[in-house]
């Protein structure tokens, strides 16, 4: 038996090898579905809902949902545009974003999102919970205020001995991810660098780094999320 | 037909939205050939003299006078447009929501490191001075806002665009450099 299948995104005709899931196959096919705590190479959790998906009339988290024979996907439409907007506007709504004051913005994938389903204004009341920043490390500020709880810089920042650097803390509403101040005493400065590239918000940054890439020249500046992504 | 009729006011921000209103350069020559200004630091109208078309809102609401003014904006006008992320969703002044108004009332007057020439530590509290508020408040919470524009300050070709939309009744073409959040 083959190993390709083949599958529809917004009724294009698509194909990949068995096993993929949706959102890299869809890249595959020079098709973007948004996405937010997943990271090529690292097993999906499908935390951030962001690229959620319909088939078969059930929403679907794509970064978690391998490609079937025959799979028709609705990605791209009214509904499902809606629906990750929403997503959006409650992430800006439950920490404290003030873009214009954030080292990340312009490079931020959290805004980037924001600006191409144009969220003019959240629809949600602001939540402005208390929050701390915590710059006690070496390289490292965990700004608490931006931190979307995506787990990425848990799964990917780990120590020689494959230690994680980061870890949650509490459970529901006050649910943290936290530094250790013990490994991040003992970190490299290019680990440092690594975890704030890996962190899609401006909740990892590495000290003294701020604001280094003049405003017209970030990454999200003139050109959408995603708009790289090309057969 | 008479010209629209537009107003504006910053609350707290500052002034930045404004200067981007100025920032759209020589058009504000058609500007002023497209619209007549009411209630506005632009000439420096104090009270509203008639009903208004366009409100422009730059800044959140920290103080009851900034209550007091939205509130009369919203009665004297048929639109109201939160500029700015101050406007929006309360911008850096914000910062100081979920610390209570006692602390940054020291950190202000008595604790913090640049409060040197209050000697003997007064805290202004007269009748006169507007009431702070608990935290910073964006506009939307105070009054209904029909339109938003985003940007720190908002891109000049942004609030350009939005004000011929809305008096021409074209759509807007809102291309993607200039819907920013900073
Ligand atoms: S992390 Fe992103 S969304 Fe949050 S304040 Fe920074 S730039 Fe804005
Ligand atoms: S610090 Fe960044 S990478 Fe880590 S969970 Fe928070 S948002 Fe995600
Ligand atoms: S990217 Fe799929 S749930 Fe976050």
């Amino acid at each position: 038996m083959s190993n390709l299948i083949k599958f529809k995104i917004d009724g294009v005709e698509c194909m990949t090898e068995r096993g993929k899931f949706i959102v890299e196959a869809a890249l595959e096919n020079g098709i973007f579905i948004p996405t937010l705590c997943n990271m090529p190479g690292v097993k999906p959790k499908g935390s951030c809902r962001i690229c959620t998906v319909k088939i078969n009339g059930r929403l679907m988290t794509s970064c978690t949902t391998p490609v079937a024979d025959g799979m028709e996907v609705e990605s791209n439409s009214t509904e499902i545009n809606e629906l990750r907007k929403s997503i959006v506007e409650l992430l800006f709504v439950s920490g404290n974003h003030f873009c214009p004051a954030c080292e990340k913005s312009g490079n931020c994938e959290l805004q980037a999102l924001g600006y191409l389903y144009q969220m003019m204004v959240p629809r949600y009341p602001y939540e402005f919970p208390l929050r701390e920043v915590d710059a006690d490390s070496p390289y490292i500020i965990k700004d608490q205020n931006r931190c979307i709880l995506c787990k990425r810089c848990i799964k990917t920042i780990k120590d020689e001995q494959g230690r994680s650097l980061f870890a949650f803390r509490d459970r529901g509403h006050r649910l943290e991810v936290v530094l250790d101040k013990e490994l991040a005493a003992e970190m490299t400065p290019e680990l440092a660098e690594l975890a704030m590239k890996n962190c899609p918000v401006g909740s990892i940054l590495v000290k003294e780094k701020g604001f280094v890439e003049p405003i017209g020249k970030r990454k999200f500046d003139k050109t959408a999320i995603g708009s790289d992504v090309k057969l | 037909m008479s010209k629209p009729v537009i107003a504006t006011t910053s609350l707290a921000g500052c002034f930045g939205c404004h200067m981007s209103i100025l920032d759209i350069d020589e058009r504000i020559l058609q500007l002023i050939e497209l619209v007549e200004f009411n209630k506005s630091p632009v000439d420096d109208i104090k009270t509203f003299t008639k009903p208004v078309d366009i409100g422009i809102i730059e800044g959140g609401c920290c103080n009851s006078e900034n209550v007091e003014v939205l509130k009369s904006f919203r009665k004297n006008c048929k639109i109201l447009i939160s500029l700015g992320e101050c406007a929006i969703m309360g911008g850096l002044p914000a910062l100081r929501n979920g610390i209570p108004i006692e602390e940054c009332l020291h950190e202000a007057y008595i604790g913090g490191p640049t409060v040197g020439l209050n000697k003997m530590g007064i805290m202004p509290n007269d009748d006169e001075l507007p009431m702070l508020l608990d935290k910073v408040y964006p506009c939307h919470e105070i009054v209904k806002i029909d339109y938003f524009l985003p940007g720190c300050p908002p891109r000049a070709d942004l609030i350009w665009d939005a004000l011929v939309a809305l008096i021409t009744g074209d759509p807007m073409k809102l291309p993607y450099e200039v819907v920013k959040f900073d």
